[in-house]
C-alpha cells in the first residue's frame, strides 16, 4: 500500500503539515500561557502593592485591628487563596487565614527561598524572582505566589510607635497567593483548540492533496500503465485518451505517438516478411497449379474442337474453357504480384506520373462524381522510379478511392511534397574496411538483423572482440564477456591487426581514443573507444543532412476503413469488395513501394475517409 | 533407327505431354517425348526434330539448356518455350535466346496449334533459305530482314528509336511470312502502357488464327498507325516502314535494349 505514489505523496504532505502545525501550535500555546501568566503576575503584584499602600497608613498608626480587617476583606476575594504579612523573624503577623497567625515560617520554605538563598537576604529582587508557581499537593490546581518586601522608611522609624529601628532595611514581607485555576483552564482550552485545529487541518490537507493527486497523478499514471501493459501484450492499436496538457498528458501523447510509430514499423516489417514468403509460395503454387490447369484447358478446348456439331456439348465445354481461362488470369495476377522483380528505375517527375494516372482514371472518377483536387508541389526534384509501377500504384489508389466514395460523389485530394527527415538512427553502414581493405562486417553477429562491425581489442596480450552497431545513432554495441576497459587498449582489425584508432584524435566527450572505420565511398565512421560513451560521428551522413523524401498523400472522402480492417488492407487476398476484387491491389502497391525503398502508410476514419501516404527516398542510403 | 518424329515435347508432367500429343495429332504431327532434360539432350543428340516444345522449369535443369545445346551443336530445330512460371523475364529471355515463341501455361488448343503453325512455316522458310544460299551465295531472301538500325525481340517484333526519343514498334517480315494473310489487327488504345515481353498486338490471320506479338519495349503508346486499321495488308507489304504499328514513349530503353538483338548482326 505504501508503494502507491498517491499514498506516499499524502504521507509526505501530511507529515510536513504535522510538523508545521505542531511547531506553530507549540509556540502559540506557549506564548498564550506566558502572556496569561504574566498578566496574572502583574495583577498579583498590583494587588500586593495595593495591599501594602492601603495598609500603610494603619501601620503608621499601629492600627493592627484595621490591618487585619483589610487583609481579611481582600483575602475573601474569590481567586485569592490567602494574603499574609510576615515580620522579619518569619512570624506570620497578619493573614486572611486566622489559624496560621503567629505561626513561624521557616526561612527555607519555598516562599522564602527566592530571597534567602544566600546567607544575607537579598533586598532588591525583580518581580519574576519574587513570583513562584506551585501546587499545594500534586492533585490540586496551581497557585501563584508573590512576595513583596515591605521596606523600611523614614516615616516608619520616626513614627510614634517606634516599632522599627532605622537600620533595618526590610521590615517584613507581604505574601499573596492567587489560584491559577482559571488561567490553567484557559490554557488547556487553547491547547485543545489548537490540537483540534491541527488534526482538522492535516486531515483536510491530506484529503485535498489526495483528491488532486488522484485526479492529476494516479488516474493518468494508471491509464499509462494500462497502456504499456496493452502494448506489451501486443495491442499496438491501443491509444491513451486525452489526458490534458501537463507533463503526464504530454507523456501520454508521446506514448500514443510511439505506439503509432511502433505499429507502423511492425506493419511494414510484417508486410515485408509476409510478402517475401508469400511471393515464394505464390510462385510455387502458380507453377504447380498451371500444369493441371493446362490439362483441363487443353482437353476441354480439344473437346470443343471435336464436338463442333453437338450444340449441347459445345455450350458446356465453352463454360469449362471460359472458367479455366479465368483461373489462368487469377494465377497470372498472383504471379504478377509475387514477382519480386527489381523495378526498372529511371529519372521521372512524380507529378507527371500522377497527372497521367489521373487522366487514365478520369472516366471512372467522373462516373462516380468524384472531384480530384491536386495540390502538387511544382519544385519537386526528379526521382529514380519505375514510372510504370508508380503509375500503377496511383491508378490503383485512385480507383480504390473512387470505390470507397461510391456513387454519391466526393473528393480525392492528391498532395505531393518534398520533405526531409533525419538520417540519425536510420542510416546504416553497409560496408566497413580497415586501412588495409579488410572487410570488417561480420554477418555472423547481427545487431537487429544487420551484420555488425567487428573490431579486436587488445590489452597486455589479452584479446577480445567488439561488435559495433551498424546503424548510425543507435550504438547497441556488443562487447565480448572478457572485454576489459583499459585506457591503453589497442583496437585492431581482426584480420591484419592494423590499428583502427585515429591518431591525434580524442573523443570530445571523454577524451578517450577514437576508433575510425572506413566506409568505402562514404567517409569515415568515428566512435569513442570507451564503452558507454555516446560519441559517434559519421560526417558523410551528417553533412548529407536530412534524408530527403518525396511524400505523396492521397486522401478521399469515402467510407473509410474500420480499425480491424486497417491492419489487414495490405495483405494479399484481403478484399472488402467481395466478388469484384482479387484483394491483390494494395498488396501489389505495397510491394512496388517497398521495392523502391519507400514506405506506404494508411490513416483512416470510418465513415470519414482514408489517406494513403507514400514516401519515396530521394537519396539511396538505406 | 526408327522414323524420327516431327516434334519433341519436353515436360516433367505426363498430363502436359499427353495434351500436347493430342493437340499435335490434330495437325497430324508425330511426337516424341522426354520427361527430363537429360533424356531430352540424349534424344536431341540422336535424332533431328523439326520442332521442339520445351518447358522452362524442369526438375534437373531449365529449358534454356536445351536452346544452348542446340545452338552449340548448330542444330536448327525450331523451339517453342512454355512454362507455368510465366514471367516477362522468362518470355524475353526465351525469345532472345532464339526460341520462336513463348507459351504461358495453361494454353488452349488453338494457342498451341497457331504456334506450331508458325513454327512449321518458320522451319520451311529457313530450309528453303538454306537450300537457296547453297545454290547461289548472296541471293535474294525469302523474307526481308529488318533494317540495320533496328533491333528485334526474337524474330517477331522490331523497334526503332527516332531522334526525338520516341520509338516505333512493328512486326518483322519473317513473322509475317510465317502466318497466313492478315484478316484483322487488334490494337491497344492510345495512351495505354505496354511492356516488354507482354503481348501488344494480336494479328488475326486466315482461319481465325490469332497471333500475339510480344512488345520489344515498354512504354506508353502515343500514336497508333491508323492506316493499318483500314488496310491491314499493309503490314505484309511494308512491315518496316509504312506498316509500323505504334509510336511509343519508352520507359527504360537503356535497360531493355540488352534483351534485343540488333538487326545489323543479321546481315553478314
Amino acid at each position: 500500500m505504501f508503494k502507491k505514489i498517491g499514498i506516499r505523496l499524502i504521507i509526505a504532505v501530511g507529515f510536513t503539515s504535522i510538523i508545521i502545525i505542531g511547531v506553530f501550535a507549540y509556540f502559540n500555546v506557549k506564548s498564550h500561557s506566558t502572556a496569561l501568566l504574566s498578566e496574572v503576575e502583574r495583577h498579583a503584584n498590583q494587588l500586593s502593592e495595593t495591599v501594602i499602600s492601603s495598609t500603610r497608613f494603619d501601620m503608621m498608626q499601629n492600627q493592627r485591628e484595621r490591618i487585619q480587617q483589610i487583609i481579611n476583606t481582600i483575602g475573601q476575594q474569590e481567586h485569592i487563596r490567602d494574603v499574609r504579612i510576615l515580620n522579619k523573624e518569619g512570624i506570620i503577623t497578619y493573614s486572611s487565614e486566622p489559624s496560621i497567625i503567629n505561626q513561624m515560617v521557616d526561612k527555607n520554605a519555598e516562599a522564602c527561598y527566592a530571597c534567602h538563598t544566600a546567607d544575607e537576604p537579598l533586598e532588591n529582587i525583580s518581580i519574576t524572582e519574587r513570583t513562584r508557581i506551585f501546587r499545594m499537593n500534586p492533585d490540586s490546581s496551581r497557585f501563584i505566589g508573590i512576595i513583596t518586601p515591605i521596606n523600611n522608611d523614614k516615616s516608619c522609624w520616626e513614627a510614634d510607635c517606634h516599632a522599627h529601628p532605622s537600620d533595618q532595611k526590610v521590615l517584613g514581607v507581604l505574601d499573596v497567593t492567587i489560584s491559577l485555576d482559571d488561567v490553567d483552564k484557559s490554557i488547556m482550552k487553547g491547547e485543545i483548540e489548537i490540537v483540534i485545529f491541527a488534526i482538522v487541518a492535516i486531515i483536510a490537507v491530506g484529503f485535498i492533496i489526495g483528491l488532486f493527486v488522484r485526479r492529476w497523478v494516479v488516474r493518468p499514471v494508471n491509464e499509462l500503465l494500462n497502456g504499456t501493459k496493452q502494448v506489451s501484450m501486443g495491442n499496438l492499436n491501443y491509444s491513451i485518451k486525452n489526458m490534458g496538457d501537463d507533463e503526464i498528458g504530454k507523456l501520454g501523447q508521446s506514448f500514443n505517438n510511439m505506439t503509432k510509430k511502433l505499429s507502423e514499423a511492425r506493419l511494414q516489417l510484417f508486410q515485408s516478411d509476409k510478402m517475401a514468403s508469400l511471393g515464394r509460395l505464390a510462385a510455387g503454387v502458380a507453377h504447380e497449379i498451371n500444369n493441371p490447369l493446362t490439362g483441363v484447358l487443353t482437353y476441354s478446348s480439344f473437346l470443343l474442337k471435336r464436338t463442333k456439331d453437338n450444340h449441347e456439348f459445345q455450350e458446356d465445354l465453352k463454360v469449362i474453357v471460359r472458367e479455366t481461362m479465368r483461373s489462368r488470369e487469377i494465377v497470372k495476377s498472383l504471379l504478377d504480384f509475387a514477382r519480386q522483380s527489381v523495378p526498372k528505375k529511371s529519372s521521372a517527375d512524380i507529378n507527371e506520373i500522377i497527372n497521367k494516372a489521373v487522366e487514365v482514371t478520369e472516366n471512372q472518377l467522373s462516373i462516380n462524381k468524384v472531384k480530384v483536387e491536386k495540390v502538387l508541389n511544382k519544385d519537386l526534384p526528379k526521382i529514380k522510379v519505375d514510372s510504370n509501377q508508380m503509375q500503377q500504384v496511383f491508378i490503383n489508389l485512385l480507383v480504390n478511392a473512387s470505390d470507397a466514395i461510391g456513387k454519391s460523389g466526393g473528393t480525392v485530394a492528391i498532395k505531393t511534397n518534398h520533405i526531409s527527415l533525419s538520417p540519425y538512427g536510420t542510416a546504416q553502414i553497409k560496408k566497413a574496411e580497415c586501412p588495409k581493405r579488410h572487410n570488417l562486417l561480420d554477418s555472423e553477429v547481427r545487431i537487429d538483423g544487420i551484420p555488425s562491425i567487428k573490431v579486436k581489442a587488445r590489452f597486455n596480450g589479452e584479446e577480445s572482440l567488439i561488435h559495433l552497431d551498424p546503424v548510425y545513432g543507435k550504438l547497441r554495441n556488443i562487447y565480448e564477456s572478457n572485454y576489459k576497459e583499459k585506457t591503453n587498449s589497442q583496437y585492431l582489425c581482426p584480420e591484419c591487426n592494423t590499428t583502427l584508432l585515429l591518431e591525434k584524435k580524442s573523443c570530445p566527450k571523454c577524451s578517450s581514443s577514437v576508433i575510425g572505420i572506413e566506409i568505402p565511398g562514404q567517409g569515415v565512421y568515428e566512435v569513442c573507444s570507451r564503452k558507454g560513451c555516446p560519441y559517434e560521428r559519421w560526417d558523410y551522413v551528417d553533412t548529407s543532412g536530412l534524408q530527403e523524401f518525396i511524400e505523396i498523400k492521397i486522401s478521399d472522402t469515402g467510407s473509410g476503413i474500420s480499425k480491424e480492417d486497417l491492419s489487414k488492407i495490405f495483405d494479399p487476398f484481403f478484399s472488402t469488395k467481395g466478388q469484384r476484387g482479387t484483394g491483390l491491389g494494395l498488396a501489389v502497391i505495397w510491394g512496388i513501394v517497398d521495392n523502391h525503398n519507400g514506405t506506404i502508410t494508411v490513416d483512416s476514419e470510418f465513415g470519414k475517409g482514408t489517406t494513403f501516404t507514400i514516401r519515396l527516398p530521394l537519396t539511396q542510403q538505406r | 533407327m526408327s522414323k524420327t518424329a516431327d516434334i519433341l515435347v519436353i515436360d516433367d508432367e505426363q498430363v502436359i505431354i499427353d495434351a500436347v500429343i493430342k493437340i499435335c495429332s490434330i495437325d497430324k504431327y508425330s511426337v516424341d517425348t522426354a520427361l527430363n532434360i537429360k533424356s531430352a539432350l540424349e534424344k536431341i543428340s540422336h535424332n533431328y526434330y523439326k520442332i521442339i516444345i520445351c518447358d522452362i522449369m524442369m526438375p534437373d535443369g531449365d529449358g534454356f539448356q536445351i536452346i544452348d545445346e542446340l545452338h552449340d551443336k548448330k542444330i536448327d530445330s525450331t523451339i517453342i518455350m512454355m512454362t507455368g512460371y510465366s514471367t516477362v523475364e522468362n518470355a524475353v529471355k526465351s525469345l532472345y535466346k532464339g526460341a520462336i515463341d513463348f507459351i504461358p501455361k495453361p494454353f488452349t488448343v488453338d494457342e498451341l496449334l497457331n504456334s506450331l503453325f508458325r513454327a512449321n512455316k518458320y522451319q520451311e522458310i529457313k530450309k528453303k533459305q538454306e537450300q537457296l544460299s547453297k545454290q547461289q551465295a548472296g541471293s535474294s531472301l525469302f523474307y526481308v530482314p529488318c533494317p540495320s538500325k533496328y533491333s528485334r525481340l526474337g524474330y517477331a517484333s522490331w523497334m526503332m528509336q527516332e531522334r526525338d526519343g520516341s520509338v516505333f514498334i512493328g512486326v518483322c517480315d519473317l513473322f509475317m511470312k510465317t502466318i497466313d494473310s492478315v484478316k484483322e489487327i487488334e490494337f491497344h488504345n492510345l495512351e495505354d502502357e505496354i511492356a516488354q515481353g507482354i503481348s501488344c498486338v494480336t494479328i488475326i490471320s486466315e482461319e481465325d488464327r490469332a497471333h500475339k506479338i510480344l512488345s520489344p519495349v515498354s512504354g506508353r503508346i502515343v500514336e497508333v498507325n491508323e492506316i493499318l486499321k483500314t488496310n491491314p495488308s499493309l503490314l505484309e507489304k511494308d512491315p518496316y516502314f509504312d506498316g509500323w504499328i505504334y509510336r511509343v514513349i519508352p520507359v527504360d530503353l537503356e535497360y531493355e535494349v540488352k534483351n534485343l538483338t540488333p538487326c545489323s548482326s543479321d546481315r553478314i
